[in-house]
């Protein structure tokens, strides 16, 4: 078991003017299922890829165990990594490519034989054993992948999108499969994923990248909860919180009619940093309520409503400051707004989120 | 006409483009012949209605009938025929007038001369797919991702460009010999008598002079088995490489573990293809030392025997013996192809 941190670890591809990861600064704990999330190309895999060794660290450095790892090849670093197209050897039969490692590492016949049946077991894997990974299913070559890091029994497991080439049925499943081994097994674990669900529901704490920089790193409670930025705050929950920047009052945010009320010092961090009279408000479409029409709410125009069953998503827009300006509402499921109609929206009180409007940090 | 008689190649070029244009036209014309055919509603009668009634009921047979017409009728003239005539001919005496029985292939192994071609094309087709395949697998893993890869690479294929004759008049420039004491205008001669040695013959002496000239044949074919291998290792996907590094997989390990296991297909090809070209090994030797000095091969032989000794019957055995020995190969390939396909 193993502690990994990350000191101001940067990498520059050849020829590129930016840094794809630019001096990243991460602890991960013992025991922790720590995930890496962001859009395409914000660096997570890179920064994973760093961790495994299979891309250079430009400065900076890379710990783990406080034993400096920067420059040692991947097999020095005894960890484990689970690839997105799982990067099984088509060659070998299922229980080879899970015994290679351990053959490669002269580990005696009778222990490899007991670690990968006991990995088998735990992934349903048994029957399968002396089959070539051609012969098997999306979702068998996936638990074989998982199976050939199990088996090393490492410091730290990495995973590169395990999940992304699953079905979304087989992916929902597998998901929780994954946690639970991950609790049980007690390993250190890096997951890299660009989808937020996977994220807030498999990592003990989430770290968000955007062009190679560390937004945020928190549990997924206090990601969902307190956004350090405008960035987090769109990119975590969906649908995603509705984000506007308006003109700023002494009392708060005026959004029409509707006023949302902000603190003195909310008031006084939106004016300082460039933020010229306007602030960035975010109010998710969960907090958000249609009220009647005295209720100083914001009046939309519906134009499409989503019905999930257990829930209903009213979408509508309104001219605020001269602009069509689209917002996004949770409803009752038994009682959604006809489309063309208009209702008034209004966040419920204090669930709404306040940003500087030129540095999109939060505002208290 | 004096630009014709001047210039006949002209006119055969010009007969050439016509005859391209009107075998095109021809086809065309079945073509839209074909649509008629199996869309037509009008009743015909005599043979051509007999054969249109025969492909109304399968009317998509038509076109494959026609386009398949003219490869069927080349290969008929050009491969089908001349083998069964050649197997007949492997049963007659020289001047093919009377029949033999299997005289010809009993004086094939047991012709003291003729043994030793055979066993010559024994040696060309065990050495040269394992060196050329060697070599240019040798050469492919290590100039693989190198920043000189495109360079070196050409400088390797560019032999392949070479047609065997040129090769062989260029190897015997490197071979040449001259009395002692004259300066030696062949490189290897050269740098042998730079070490110390005396001026070799190294066409005539044997039976290393085989050796010489399998070197030819090894130096055009490592080009074309680096070529497939290298593109064959580009092809393994970069994640499995990276899979067996984190697996801890060292140099030596990652090639015979994970990198020739995933080539294998295209080492089959390889090695293969060139077993076949040596087997049907002629120019090489025919450049080199025209047979002599015991260097014969089958291919040369039976040149020889048909076409200069007027010995038909001995040829054609040669002939017929030569394809026996590339069936198998030929089949071999085929399955390890299909079995490839059907596997992906």
């Amino acid at each position: 078991m193993a502690t990994v941190t990350y000191a101001k670890a940067t990498r520059v591809y050849p020829g590129a003017k930016t840094p794809a990861v630019d001096a990243l600064d991460l602890e991960i704990g013992d025991g922790e299922f720590l995930v890496l999330v962001g859009p395409s190309g914000c660096g997570k895999s890179t920064s994973l890829r760093m961790l495994a060794g299979l891309e250079d660290v430009n400065s900076g450095n890379i710990f783990i165990n406080q034993n400096d790892v920067t420059h040692l090849p991947p097999k020095a670093r005894d960890i484990a990594m689970v690839f997105q197209n799982y990067a099984l050897y088509p060659h070998m039969s299922v229980y080879d490519n899970m015994a290679f490692a351990l053959k490669l590492r002269k580990t005696p016949k009778s222990e490899i034989e007991a670690r990968v049946k006991e990995a088998a077991k735990m992934l349903q894997l048994e029957e399968y054993l002396s089959r070539k990974p051609k012969a098997l299913s999306g979702g068998q070559r996936q638990r074989v992948a998982m199976g050939r890091a199990i088996v090393r029994h490492p410091q730290v497991f990495l995973m590169d999108e395990p999940l992304s080439n699953l079905d979304a049925k087989l992916r929902v499943q597998t998901r929780s499969q994954i946690a639970t081994m991950q609790a049980k097994l007690g390993v250190t674990t890096v997951y890299v994923t660009h989808d937020q669900v996977e994220a807030m529901t498999m990592g003990h704490r989430v770290a968000v990248l955007l062009d190679g920089h560390l937004q945020q790193v928190d549990t997924p409670r206090a990601l969902y909860d307190r956004p350090a930025n405008v960035f987090v705050a769109g990119f975590m929950g969906s649908p995603a919180m509705n984000i506007k920047t308006v003109g700023l009052t002494d009392q708060g945010a005026k959004f029409v009619d509707m006023l949302l009320p902000l603190t003195r010092d909310q008031v006084a961090a939106a004016q300082a940093d460039g933020g010229n009279g306007r602030v960035t408000i975010g109010f998710r479409p969960e907090d958000t309520e249609i009220v009647g029409g005295l209720d100083k709410g914001m009046p939309i125009t519906v134009d499409l409503v989503e019905e999930l069953g257990s829930d209903a998503f009213v979408y509508g827009t309104v001219a605020l400051e001269g602009q069509d300006e689209r917002f996004t509402v949770r409803a009752d499921p038994r009682k959604v707004p006809q489309l063309g109609e208009v209702v008034h929206v209004r966040p419920r009180p204090d669930s709404h989120h306040a940003f500087n409007a030129a540095t999109g940090l939060r505002l208290g | 006409m004096d630009f014709a008689r001047e210039s006949p190649k002209f006119v055969q070029l010009l007969i050439g483009i016509v005859a391209f244009v009107v075998f095109v036209a021809a086809l065309l014309a079945l073509v839209a012949l074909s649509d008629r055919i199996s869309t037509g509603t009008r009743k015909r009668k005599g043979f051509a209605g007999a054969i249109v009634e025969r492909f109304r009921n399968r009317p998509e047979r038509l076109p494959a009938v026609i386009f398949l017409f003219p490869a069927v009728v080349l290969l008929l003239i050009g491969l089908v025929v001349p083998a069964i005539r050649t197997t007949i001919l492997s049963f007659k005496n020289g001047g093919s007038t009377e029949w033999v029985g299997l005289e010809n292939y009993k004086w094939m192994f047991n012709d003291p001369g003729t043994r030793i071609v055979l066993r010559n094309t024994l040696i060309w087709v065990v050495l040269v797919p394992l060196l050329s395949t060697g070599i240019g697998l040798v050469y492919a893993v290590l100039i693989d991702k190198a920043k000189f890869e495109r360079v070196a690479k050409s400088l390797v294929f560019m032999p392949m460009a070479v047609s065997f004759v040129g090769a062989s008049i260029v190897w015997k420039f490197v071979y040449a010999d001259r009395p002692p004491g004259q300066e030696q205008i062949g490189l290897l001669n050269y740098i042998w008598a730079a070490m110390g040695g005396e001026p070799q013959q190294w066409l005539v002496n044997k039976p290393l002079n085989n050796l010489f000239l399998i070197v030819i044949m090894v130096w055009i074919q490592a080009g074309f088995a680096m070529v497939v291998l290298s593109a064959a290792i580009k092809a393994i996907p970069g994640e499995i490489v990276e899979a067996a590094r984190i697996d801890g997989v060292n140099a030596w390990q990652m090639f015979w573990r994970v990198t020739m296991p995933s080539i294998r297909a295209a080492l089959t090809v390889v090695l293969v293809t060139i077993s076949i070209a040596s087997l049907k090994v002629f120019d090489i030797v025919r450049t080199g030392t025209n047979g002599n000095f015991d260097t014969s091969v089958i291919a040369n032989e039976m040149y020889n025997n048909a076409f200069r000794y007027g010995e038909a019957g001995r040829g054609s055995a040669l002939a017929v013996f030569l394809f026996v020995l590339v069936v198998p190969i030929v089949v071999y390939q085929i399955r390890a192809l299909r079995q490839q396909r059907a596997t992906r």
